[in-house]
C-alpha cells in the first residue's frame, strides 16, 4: 500500500463521522430547530453501538444499536424543544450532558471488551486496482452510507416537495403554519432523522474507526460537526468540502509531524479547524454572499389554540 | 426566577447527598478526585484501582467517596469543597490541574489533609505525589531497539511538558544505549485523550515506516491500530495486553494502591505530614507489565535493566547526558540529573532529530 493511499484511507476515516452527524443536524436545522446535544446522541450511539456488537458480533445491527440510541435521544429533545417550546440552546446542552452519562452507564461494562472491525467491502477485481481500488470498492459500509445520505438529503431539500415545505418552515413558522403544514410534526420528524445520524456517526467510532468501547471516546466530534453545518452555509454539498477538508488536513499535520516539518505541532493542531473555517468561509462569500441560515432557526413555535 | 429556582433544588439536592454521608462519623473519611470516567483504562482507571486496594487493605476503618470527570479550573474547587463539607478528612486529587483549586481549598480548611498529584505546589497540609515512569520509559526504549528491524521508533506525546519530554529522552537513552543510531519519529496529538486522533497518528507514524510505536497518550487505540498491523507497541498506564494479545511487549502500570495505603494508615496514626514524594519503580509507585513477545534475551536484558533501576546501580539520566547540539549538560545530582533537572525538562538529547514544538 503506497502512502498516498494509506493517507487517503485515514483522510476518508477521519471524516465520515463528521459527515454523518453534520448531515442529520443540517436537516435539523434547516427546519429551524437548533439541536446542540449532537456529542451526547453521538457518544449514546457509540455505547449502544458497540453494546449491539459485542451481543450478536454484527456490525449491521450494532449501527441499528446505535441509529435506535440516537433517535431515542432526539426523541427527548423533540419533547422538551419542540413538546413543551423550552429553550433549544438549553435543552440541547442538557441533552449532551445526559448523553455523557448516560454512555458512561451503559459502556461500564464494556471497556477492555474486543470486537471486529466493520468489514470490508472486497470485489474481485475492482478492489484491487492500485490506487482507487481500495479507496473506491474496498470501504467499509458506514462510508458509503454517509455518501448516499448526504447526496439523498441534497435531493431532498432541493428536488422533492417536501424538501421545500420543510425548508419553508425552517424560514418561517408561522406563514407556513398558515398555510395549514404540520410545523410541529415536521420539526420532530427532522429532529429524528438528525439524531439517528448522530447515533450512526457515534456507532461508526467504536464498529469501524477504533473498535473498543472507552467513555469520552467521540472527543468533540459532536461540537465539530455542528460548526460544520454554520460554516457549510447550511448546504450539503460545501459540507462535504467541510467535512473531508477538515479530515484531510487533520491527518495531514499528523504526517507532516512525523516527517519534521519545522512547524509547532500545537499550530498543526489548530490547523484543521482553521482551515476549515477560511476555506468554507470563502467559498460562501464567492457563491452568494451573505448567509443563508433558516429565518427561524432556534426560535420555539407554540402554535395558536 | 426560573434559573434561581433550578440553581435553590440543585443545592438542596446537593447538600441532602452530603448530609446523608456524612451519618458514619466514626470511620476516617478518604475522598478522591478524578479527572476522566473510572473506565477510561488508562489514568483515572489506575486511581480508582488505588482507590479500591486502599478499601482491601483498611476497609473497615475508612469510608472512600469518589467524584470522577472533575474538570479542572474552577469546577473542581468546588467539587474539592464538596468533599470537604461532606466531612473527607484526607482528600486525594489525581491530575496536574487541581493543583491551584486544592491550594486554595486546602488554604480554606487548615484541618484537612489534602494530596495533590503530579503537581509542584505544597501547604502545610497540602502534600504532592507522583511517580517516576521515566525510569520504565528507559527500559521499553532498549526493548524497542533490539526489537525493532529498521531502527525507526514511532513516539506519540500528547502535550510537549516536561514530563512527556523527559519521557522521550529516557527512551531514546536507553534505546542509544543498545544501538547508537537508533532514530525516532515524534507526533504530538496535543490530547491526553481522544482514541480516534491517536489511532490516525499511529496510523502515520506505521505507514512513514516505524516498526514499533510507543505513546504517552492515554487510551489503548495506538495498541490496536499497532496490532492490526500486525507491529509492535507498548501500553501505557494500564495493562493493554487485551488490545493486542501478540502486539504488547509491556507497559508502564500506575499501581497507586500501595501509596494510598501507606498515607491513609499515618492519618489514621496522627502521623501524616505534608511532604512531596516522587516514587519509582523501587517504592512501586508503577510497575511493568509481563515482558511479552519477545525472545528470551530480550525479556532477560529488560528484567536486568529494571533490578538494576531498582537497586540504583543503573540511572536512566546518567551524566555525561549530552544535549541536541552535542553539549554536555550541567550534572546538577550526584553522577546523574538532579531531579530538578528531570521535573523541568525542556531539551531533547543528541540523536533526536527534531525540535520540541513551540521552542
Amino acid at each position: 500500500m503506497g502512502l498516498v493511499e494509506a493517507i487517503i484511507l485515514s483522510v476518508i476515516a477521519a471524516s465520515t463521522p463528521l459527515l454523518l452527524a453534520a448531515t442529520g443536524e443540517l436537516v435539523v436545522e434547516r427546519a429551524g430547530v437548533l439541536n446542540l446535544g449532537i456529542e451526547g446522541m453521538m457518544i449514546v450511539g457509540a455505547a449502544c453501538g458497540f453494546a449491539g456488537a459485542l451481543y450478536t458480533g454484527s456490525t449491521l445491527i450494532g449501527a441499528l444499536c446505535g441509529i435506535g440510541a440516537g433517535v431515542a435521544l432526539s426523541l427527548i429533545f423533540a419533547a422538551m424543544a419542540l413538546g413543551l417550546a423550552v429553550n433549544q440552546v438549553a435543552s440541547g446542552l442538557a441533552l449532551t450532558i445526559l448523553g455523557v452519562g448516560l454512555s458512561g452507564l451503559i459502556g461500564a461494562g464494556f471497556v477492555g471488551e474486543r470486537i471486529a472491525i466493520a468489514p470490508r467491502l472486497n470485489i474481485q477485481g475492482l478492489t484491487n486496482i492500485p490506487l482507487i481500488g481500495r479507496i473506491l470498492f474496498g470501504q467499509d459500509m458506514f462510508v458509503y452510507v454517509s455518501v448516499a445520505l448526504v447526496v439523498a438529503t441534497w435531493w431532498f431539500l432541493y428536488r422533492s416537495r417536501a424538501g421545500l415545505i420543510l425548508r419553508a418552515i425552517g424560514d418561517n413558522h408561522i406563514s407556513a403554519h398558515a398555510l395549514g403544514y404540520p410545523v410541529l410534526k415536521i420539526r420532530t420528524l427532522a429532529v429524528l432523522f438528525g439524531g439517528a445520524c448522530a447515533g450512526l456517526a457515534g456507532a461508526y467510532l467504536p464498529l469501524a474507526y477504533t473498535p473498543f468501547f472507552i467513555p469520552g471516546m467521540t472527543a468533540g466530534r459532536g461540537w465539530i460537526a455542528l460548526a460544520l453545518v454554520v460554516f457549510s452555509s447550511w448546504r450539503p454539498a460545501r459540507l462535504v468540502i467541510g467535512a473531508y477538508l477538515f479530515g484531510a488536513v487533520t491527518i495531514l499535520q499528523l504526517h507532516a509531524q512525523g516527517a519534521g516539518v519545522g512547524v509547532p505541532s500545537q499550530l498543526m493542531s489548530a490547523l484543521p479547524y482553521l482551515a476549515t473555517v477560511i476555506v468554507l468561509v470563502l467559498i460562501s462569500r464567492a457563491r452568494t454572499g451573505g448567509s443563508t441560515a433558516p429565518a427561524a432557526l432556534g426560535n420555539v413555535f407554540v402554535p395558536d389554540r | 426566577m426560573r434559573k434561581t429556582l433550578f440553581a435553590a433544588a440543585a443545592i438542596l439536592l446537593a447538600s441532602a447527598t452530603g448530609l446523608t454521608g456524612a451519618s458514619a462519623a466514626d470511620k476516617l473519611k478518604v475522598g478522591f478526585i478524578y479527572l476522566g470516567p473510572v473506565g477510561d483504562f488508562g489514568w483515572t482507571h489506575q486511581h480508582n484501582v488505588g482507590r479500591e486496594e486502599l478499601i482491601k487493605a483498611l476497609g473497615d476503618k475508612i469510608e472512600t467517596t469518589y467524584l470522577e470527570n472533575v474538570a479542572e479550573g474552577p469546577d473542581a474547587e468546588r467539587s474539592i469543597e464538596q468533599l470537604v463539607r461532606a466531612g473527607n478528612k484526607l482528600i486525594f486529587t489525581t491530575s496536574f490541574g487541581y493543583m491551584d483549586p486544592t491550594l486554595k481549598v486546602a488554604k480554606k480548611y487548615p484541618n484537612v489533609h489534602f494530596e495533590h498529584a503530579t503537581g509542584y505546589k505544597r501547604d502545610k497540609n497540602m502534600a504532592t505525589y507522583s511517580a517516576r515512569w521515566y525510569q520504565g520509559r528507559y527500559i521499553q526504549g532498549q526493548i524497542a531497539a533490539k526489537m525493532s528491524k529498521k531502527g525507526l521508533l514511532g513516539y506519540i506525546g500528547s502535550f510537549p511538558i516536561p514530563e512527556v519530554v523527559s519521557g522521550i529522552n529516557a527512551t531514546i537513552l536507553g534505546a542509544q544505549s543498545i544501538n547508537p543510531n537508533i532514530k525516532v519519529k515524534i507526533i504530538w496529538a496535543n490530547t491526553w485523550f481522544d482514541p480516534g486522533k491517536e489511532a490516525d497518528a499511529a496510523k502515520a507514524l506505521f505507514d512513514q515506516g516505524v516498526d514499533i510505536v510507543m505513546q504517552h497518550t492515554d487510551s489503548p487505540a495506538a495498541v490496536q491500530i499497532a496490532s492490526e498491523r500486525g507491529a509492535l507497541a507498548f501500553g501505557q498506564d494500564s495493562d493493554m495486553i487485551k488490545f493486542g494479545p501478540k502486539t504488547q511487549l509491556t507497559s508502564i502500570i500506575d499501581t497507586w494502591g500501595p501509596y494510598y495505603i501507606e498515607r491513609v494508615k499515618a492519618e489514621l496514626n496522627g502521623t501524616w505530614k505534608s511532604e512531596d514524594t516522587w516514587g519509582g519503580i523501587e517504592t512501586k509507585m508503577f510497575v511493568m507489565a509481563p515482558y511479552t513477545n519477545m525472545p528470551d534475551d530480550v525479556k532477560k536484558m529488560a528484567e536486568d535493566t529494571q533490578a538494576a533501576i531498582t537497586k540504583g546501580t543503573l540511572h536512566p539520566f546518567k551524566c555525561p547526558v549530552l544535549a541536541q547540539d552535542g553539549k554536555e549538560v550541567e550534572c546538577k545530582g550526584s553522577g546523574h540529573l538532579a531531579d530538578g533537572q528531570i521535573l523541568g525538562m525542556n531539551f531533547y538529547v543528541k540523536g533526536i532529530d527534531d525540535a520540541i514544538p513551540g521552542k
